[in-house]
């Protein structure tokens, strides 16, 4: 057990199983020579070789095309895209390719594609977004969104155990933000189970990945004034722990679901209707989503930061649900 | 385009419990003038069916709220200005000639009961005009305020009997949460609040009556109408045809549902011999028609020694509030009355009956059971009942066993009055066979009160008042 960054969370487990499992290689741009946009990959080549830390043409539909059809030849590959934003290139090898492949022919696929994602840096329109909802609505797909280190290497395992293609989105503003005790043998967080983050009686906050952090300070800011906030870190966007989430909302009656995606079919959106479907006559105020508004991710610092959920607007939220 | 003298119409307020209200029928429509107390429209609660005179004179501008819609007590429901009507597009009025057609069917609504039955009830509403074209849906879209409920606290409360109405609320504009609703019930709140709830009863006529001359209800309620309010919507199968529940079958399907789950029901029936009372009754008709335009029926008559009886039996009168006996000195007879066209059923109460003699009943209960008809009880006329009479007896029915309105302890059931042979003695003592008219009576009762011996000399006395009414007893 070691304090370890989110960022050293994920490398680790990614060397830990590339020495475990020999099918299991890396490609990307510039993962290899350079060790990749954010270092995560640095020093791979030399301890495996450039045969398995490839360093690939920018394209990411051939990065993807690459892992699918080595994946059914029996490889474990784990993709990289320098940015979240890029996988739209791929999302013809992805949606129609790799995650109808099962279905149709009973291969499975197990790809991983690491997705740097999310903003807070002024990164701008390309280089901020939290595409997850995106692909949670696409059947055959597994998305996993890790918020602390230990949950980043423990998903990356499971990810790369599944037998299906898993989109691994990793915060970029958790990378070197983040630390926290890490077990160093190897060890798997399960796909599709919550986790709950903070325990409590009076409101829910339904969240994943970066957010966590920013509930976990609103929660800290209600708990001065009485306010006992419960906090459900989701994990896994597809697929979700319903029956975590249907139990906190039951407990608390009073829900507010929080994401840095925007708001028009974010996944939010379909939490609060599952909550509303299934949990009815549990809710003792309207579900609430706090999200970033429907308009792409401003460059301007000030602009980013009125685009980004902050800790106030979470508060606020929460004090209104509270009061209700 | 309101004028400067624009009178809101807000959904009143039916009673405390009273939390919302549906609009049944506009009486008025956008463009057409009213005057202050005219009625404007009908509504209907979950207590009682009213009609809503209107706040002041002037010209409906504008109808916010359609009919049908169920809204919360205070919610806007419509506008009316003194000044020229609402701007343009406007529906005509509708055409009168098209009302009578509904009349119709239900003009057999006569036979069913002793009760004094008046008129045809109104028309069917002719088809609205359409909604004008108001966008802003009358609705407020938060659900801030006392009367909220939201549906945590509404099963909360209907898990545990417990009326929100009277719970404190904490919440944004006073409206009761979860927390709230939670420590009133672990606080040991009555359950049962205090003041009676609705009798919404609905005693015996669960069939319709078997050969009688089919009585009015052309359409009678779907065959289970189960009392949970059910979210998911119902789809219809084939051959069937799936109608919302109106205010007051809710209310009668949740009240006769907690009534079983509450009281103890046992029922004891014994037969009368009315023969004194048809004598007395056919020399009273005339003078009570002609002097008093009321009738006095059977059902006054047994009424009347009821209210009477009821003097010497306390607990039967009576009710029990947590874990106390509440007996009381005056006597609120309830009467269930059937509404036109099987539209559902109410009891209006009739206060210190125990004060009233034959001609005081005979009055009270003709103008009660017409105002029930025609929808013109007040809340307060459907409440605090301490004893329910219910006659099915019109139907031909010769027994039945009806439901306890909570929170009282009995109901009494009177049946079809039936010539019989019936043993009697003659002025010699011996038996002989004679011609009686002969009504069963019923009794249901709250075992956890009422005792089977109690219950069985309630009935005895009753019956030895009814057989032996005298000439000059009123």
């Amino acid at each position: 057990m070691a304090e370890k960054t989110y960022l050293q969370a994920i490398s680790d487990g990614l060397r830990q199983e590339m020495r475990r499992d020999k099918r299991v290689f890396v490609i990307g741009e510039d993962v290899g020579v350079y060790g990749g946009a954010f270092k995560v990959t640095l020093g791979f080549q030399e301890e495996f070789g450039p045969w398995r830390v490839i360093d690939s043409p920018l394209s990411e539909t051939a990065i993807v095309g690459g892992c699918t059809g080595a994946a059914i030849m029996g490889m474990r590959p784990v993709a990289e895209m320098q940015f979240a934003d890029f996988i739209s290139c791929a999302w013809d090898q992805l949606v129609t390719v790799s995650a109808k492949q099962r279905y149709r022919a009973g291969t499975p696929v197990p790809i991983v594609v690491r997705l740097p994602s999310g903003g807070g840096f002024s990164g701008g329109p390309f280089h901020s977004q939290n595409p997850e909802s995106s692909f949670a609505h696409i059947p055959g797909l597994k998305c996993v969104c890790p918020a602390t280190p230990e949950d980043a290497k423990g998903l990356l395992v499971s990810a790369i155990e599944d037998p299906n293609p898993v989109l691994y989105f990793e915060h970029k503003h958790l990378y070197r933000r983040i630390k926290a005790e890490v077990p160093d043998e190897r060890y798997t967080t399960p796909i599709g189970k919550a986790r709950i983050h903070r325990g409590g009686d009076d409101v829910s906050v339904i969240t994943w990945g970066a957010m966590v952090y920013t509930a976990d300070e609103a929660a800290q800011q209600l708990e001065n004034d009485g306010v006992s906030v419960e906090i459900v870190d989701l994990r896994t966007v597809l697929p979700w722990d319903k029956a975590a989430v249907l139990e906190s909302a039951r407990k608390t009656s009073k829900v507010l679901v929080l994401h840095e995606d925007t708001h028009t079919g974010g996944f939010g959106a379909e939490i609060a209707a599952t909550i509303a479907e299934e949990a009815f006559e549990d809710l003792d105020a309207p579900i609430k989503r706090v999200t970033a508004p429907d308009t792409p991710v401003p460059f301007s610092p000030p602009l980013e930061k009125a685009f980004i959920p902050q800790v106030d607007d979470v508060v606020a939220g929460l004090r209104d649900l509270a009061e209700y | 385009m309101a004028t400067d003298t624009a009178i809101e119409v807000v959904m009143p307020q039916m009673g405390v419990s009273v939390s919302e209200g549906t609009i049944t029928k506009w009486l008025k429509q956008e463009g057409e003038e009213v005057a202050a107390d005219e009625p404007l429209l009908e509504i209907s609660t979950d207590k009682v069916d009213t009609e809503v005179p209107s706040p002041g004179t002037g010209t409906v501008q504008q109808i916010l709220v359609q009919e049908g819609e169920t809204v919360d007590v205070g919610t806007k429901l419509a506008v009316i200005g003194s000044g020229a009507a609402a701007p343009a597009a406007e529906e005509a009025p509708p055409d009168p000639a098209t009302q009578p057609a509904a009349d119709a069917s239900a003009a057999a609504a006569e036979a069913e009961t002793d009760m004094p039955t008046p008129q045809a009830p109104p028309a069917e509403p002719p088809t609205p005009a359409a909604p004008a074209p108001s966008a802003d849906g009358g609705r407020e879209a938060n659900g801030d305020g006392p009367s909220f409920v939201s549906p945590v606290v509404a099963r909360i409360a209907s898990e545990h009997g417990v009326d929100p109405g009277h719970v404190p609320g904490t919440g944004r504009g006073g409206r009761v949460t979860k927390k709230d609703i939670l420590s009133f019930i672990e606080s040991g709140a009555p359950a049962r609040t205090p003041a009676p709830e609705a009798p919404t009863e609905a005693p015996a006529p669960a069939q319709p009556a078997p050969a009688a001359p089919a009585p009015a209800p052309a359409a009678q309620a779907p065959p289970t109408p189960t009392p949970a309010p059910a979210p998911a919507p119902v789809e219809a199968g084939a051959g069937e045809q799936v109608e919302a529940m109106n205010a007051m079958r809710r209310g009668i399907a949740e009240h006769m549902r907690r009534s079983l789950d509450t009281a103890a029901h046992v029922t004891s029936a014994i037969e009368v011999d009315l023969s004194r009372v048809v004598a007395i009754r056919e020399k009273l008709k005339p003078e009570f028609q002609k002097s008093y335009g009321v009738n006095p029926t059977y059902l006054i008559f047994v009424a009347r020694a009821v209210a009477e009886t009821l003097r010497d039996y306390p607990w039967i009168n009576g009710e029990i509030r947590d874990d106390r006996i509440v007996t009381r000195n005056y006597v609120n007879l309830g009467f269930a009355v059937e509404l036109a066209e099987g539209k559902g059923l109410i009891v209006p109460v009739v206060k210190s009956a125990e004060s009233l003699n034959l001609l005081g009943m005979a009055r009270a209960v003709t103008d009660i059971a017409e105002r029930a008809r025609n929808k013109q009880l007040t809340p307060d006329e459907v409440q605090g009942g301490t004893f329910t009479i219910t006659n099915p007896g019109g139907y031909g029915t010769f027994h039945g066993t009806p439901i306890i309105s909570q929170p009282q302890s009995a109901i009494l059931g009177t049946y079809a009055l039936v010539k019989r042979p019936w043993v009697v003695q003659d002025e010699h003592g011996k038996d002989v066979i004679a011609i009686r008219p002969i009504m069963n009576i019923t009794l249901t009762y709250d075992h956890r009160l009422v005792d089977g011996a109690l219950a069985g000399r309630f009935l005895q006395s009753l019956r030895q008042k009814l057989e032996s009414w005298g000439e000059t007893e009123y």
